[in-house]
């Protein structure tokens, strides 16, 4: 997958979960969960979305890691890259 | 032959802060059989719109209030008549929803919603590009109207008029099958066929159409109607409630080492968090406290009828909802995370049921999320106490003598002091701890 269908993909999970979210406005690096205002509900949601979208498992390790939409794209492109 | 006494569905109190309803939609008409725990009717509170269930088994007979006329809780809404004694038949009935509402295993499935729920964004850009927001159908949790629907809405209707399939209620479906009516013949007023337009084309030769057809009520500032809610029921409660606080902090080593347990053999979407085993240990903590679970009323304190655990949902773009988890003290983890996803879900965007929306005897406000170690909540009348749950946080903690880090959450009590003391209080937290920290408890 291209960064750029990662970022579409990501951006179309979120707005499953948060459908007022402007993500226009998301730095790649920001806080997903501050930034949309999303709790741990939500967040569990948008990454069941973005497995069920992708194909990918997510385990529990990798759900921590994807708070941000630079770390979203590197999972879905399986450039695994940790902070 | 059975004796038909008329009972009267009454407009329901969803929540101690409901004054008055809207009738939206009526899912039944005169002449229908309907059976205890049906949804008959979609009524619009101050909070949000309410899948209304009806408390007897019979027929319809009169609809007394039509859709968008607002009246007070406990005004008659329609007569059912009452089959009296052995001899009565029961007649199969095309039932709106699938399960009673006390069946305690999975969590209740979301009706589809019949109305459009969107935010105030998404309604404002709808209203920009002239989308018909009824018309739209919804793919974001629980069937909530997002942005990109909106503007796929907004495009040439080419595509969209191709007859693919015809949109529906499930329940307006069935009718349609039962009724050998064509869905595709049916003309509905917004794109969405509902039981009302069914019916309609059923009887369209003979008779005029009901007088149900009315449209549905132009959507509400939700915004400012659930501040207003939320604004009188937390005044009259510290108006009337001397509150008292404590807190506890309580290691949760135990109870994560258990989510992790439980959450490596489960998908992702099905994964427990901590919350639920904080909510567990909370209901059954207040049936062993029975003085904390029950109602303050003239009368004095009125213990509750087991534990209703309400779970206070903070909403998008403001105010709070408070859903029931009426058998809280009988779900395993996992049945309690899937009820808690599927009631945030759902009040967030998709529709309850009014039997979700009645009174807790105890409620439960989780903060932790908001990244807030400790929350002093306040009661809601006429309920007795109200627990705070703040975020799961590593400190340092002291056991046995050693020093190490361990994961703790702080959970605390606001209790009414006229029907408790902090006694009897701190008994609450000490039990909540002790269920939290012991192994077999989890």
């Amino acid at each position: 997958m291209t960064p750029d269908d990662a970022r579409d993909m990501i951006q179309a999970a979120l707005l499953t979960v948060a459908p007022d979210a402007e993500l226009g406005d998301v730095a790649p690096d920001a806080d997903l969960r501050e930034e949309l205002d999303l709790d741990s509900i939500d967040f569990q949601a948008y990454a069941a979305e973005l497995s069920k979208r992708s194909g990918l498992p997510v385990t529990e390790e990798d759900q921590r890691g994807l708070t941000t939409l630079a770390a979203g794209v590197a999972f879905l492109t399986r450039a695994r890259v940790r902070p | 032959m059975a004796e038909f006494t008329p009972k009267q569905f009454r407009m329901p109190s969803l929540g101690a802060d409901m004054d008055e309803g809207t009738v939206i939609e009526w899912l039944v008409q005169p002449g229908d059989t309907v059976a205890r725990g049906d949804v008959v009717a979609v009524v619009d509170t101050a909070k949000s719109a309410v899948d209304v269930e009806c408390f007897d088994s019979g027929v319809i007979e009169d609809i007394l209030v039509q859709p968008g006329k607002s009246v007070p809780v406990g005004t008659p809404l329609a007569t059912i008549g009452t089959v009296d004694g052995a001899t009565a038949k029961p007649v199969p009935v095309p039932k709106p929803t699938a399960p009673a509402p006390a069946a305690p295993s999975a969590p209740a499935p979301a009706p589809k919603p019949r109305t459009p729920v969107a935010g105030p964004l998404v309604r404002k850009q709808a209203a920009e590009l002239g989308v018909d927001l009824a018309g739209v159908r919804g793919t974001g949790r629980g069937g909530a109207i997002t942005r990109a629907d909106v503007q796929r809405a907004a495009r040439p209707r080419a595509v969209a008029e191709s007859p693919v399939r015809t949109r529906a209620t499930p329940y307006a479906r069935r009718l349609a099958k039962e009724l050998g009516v064509d869905l595709i013949r049916v003309s509905a007023r917004d794109g969405v066929v509902r039981a009302a337009d069914v019916r309609a084309a059923d009887i369209r030769a003979v008779k005029p159409p009901p007088q149900a057809e009315k449209p549905a009520a132009p959507i509400v500032d939700r915004t400012a109607t659930l501040r207003l809610a939320t604004a009188k029921l937390m005044a009259r409660s510290k108006r009337e409630i001397p509150h008292y606080y404590l807190s506890t902090t309580i290691d949760m080593t135990t109870a994560m080492a258990r989510l992790a347990e439980l959450n490596r053999d489960l998908p992702v979407e099905r994964r427990v968090l901590p919350v639920a085993l904080v909510l567990r240990a909370c209901a059954r903590a207040a049936e062993k406290v029975p003085q904390l679970n029950g109602f303050w009323n003239s009368e004095g304190f009125e213990a509750g009828d087991g534990v209703r655990l309400g779970m206070a949902v903070s909403l998008r773009g403001g105010g709070l909802i408070v859903p029931v988890i009426a058998d809280a003290t009988s779900l395993g983890p996992v049945e309690m995370m899937d009820r808690v996803r599927d009631l945030v879900t759902r009040a967030r965007g998709g529709r309850l049921r009014g039997s979700e929306l009645t009174e807790a005897t105890i409620t439960v406000t989780n903060l932790g999320d908001r990244g807030v170690e400790s929350v002093f909540g306040v009661i809601h009348p006429p309920q007795v106490a109200l627990v705070g749950v703040g975020k799961v946080v590593e400190r340092p903690w002291a056991v046995d003598g050693l020093l190490g880090v361990r994961p703790v959450v702080t959970v605390t009590l606001s209790a009414d002091h006229r029907a408790t003391d902090g006694h009897t209080g701190a008994r609450y937290l000490e039990i909540v701890e002790k269920l939290l920290t012991t192994p077999e408890e989890q």
